[in-house]
């Protein structure tokens, strides 16, 4: 029963992924490619706590802490420069 | 036990069906901002639901699974509104359902204060 309601879970986070990707891939504009990403790299934390849960692994919680500092940094550093040039 | 994964199953169910509106919202919505807010709340709201359920699965990482969500809290809307405050100062087209822009109004209010202020902040 948790099984099921796991792969379930899996799944639509998958179509989550799945419909950012197609605004990551359509965006009309650089910033809206810039938001698209962002979303990305929160599903992707998702994901990775996902894989923690399957592997029944801790480590991959302090991958996720990291991945997530350096996302949010790297969309600070890609808005400001936006801000700034064209 | 047994209810405690239970709980965390219906968590992560839920937790993946706010992700999949935040994409839902992502494609759907007619401008940049809307695309901004449809994206960044609901995928917060969908990341932490889905820690809570890891949380009720694994009770011993819940000091990690706490720390990761606190930080998602605080860094997430500071992206979102950097992300609208360089789209707004850029002059990305608003849908025409737009109804009120305050930082607009501000702006025209200070006039040449703003331009002021940028050079200043570049020196």
């Amino acid at each position: 029963m948790v099984d099921l309601l796991f792969i379930l879970a899996a799944i639509i986070a998958g179509g989550a992924f799945m419909l950012a990707l197609l605004r990551f891939v359509l965006g009309p504009t650089r910033l809206d490619r810039v938001v698209a990403f962002d979303v990305l790299t929160v599903i992707s934390i998702t994901f990775i706590v996902f894989a923690a849960l399957i592997e029944g692994r801790s480590v991959y919680l302090d991958v996720a802490l990291v991945y997530a500092l350096l996302s949010f940094l790297g969309v600070i550093a890609i808005a400001r420069y936006f801000e700034d040039r064209f | 036990m047994e209810l405690l994964d239970f709980i965390g199953g219906i968590l992560l169910l839920a937790g993946a069906a706010f992700l999949l509106f935040g994409g839902l919202g992502l494609v759907r919505m007619p401008d940049i901002f809307n695309r901004i807010q449809a994206g960044t709340k609901t995928t917060t709201l969908g990341t932490l639901f889905t820690l809570a359920g890891a949380a009720c699965m694994h009770p011993d990482w819940g000091f990690k699974l706490l720390l990761i969500g606190v930080f998602l809290i605080f860094t997430n809307p500071l992206s979102s509104q950097v992300l609208a405050s360089t789209a707004h100062h850029r002059g990305m087209k608003k849908t025409v359902l737009t109804k009120v822009d305050r930082l607009a109004e501000d702006e025209g209010d200070a006039g040449s204060d703003a331009n002021t202020n940028r050079n200043e902040d570049k020196l």
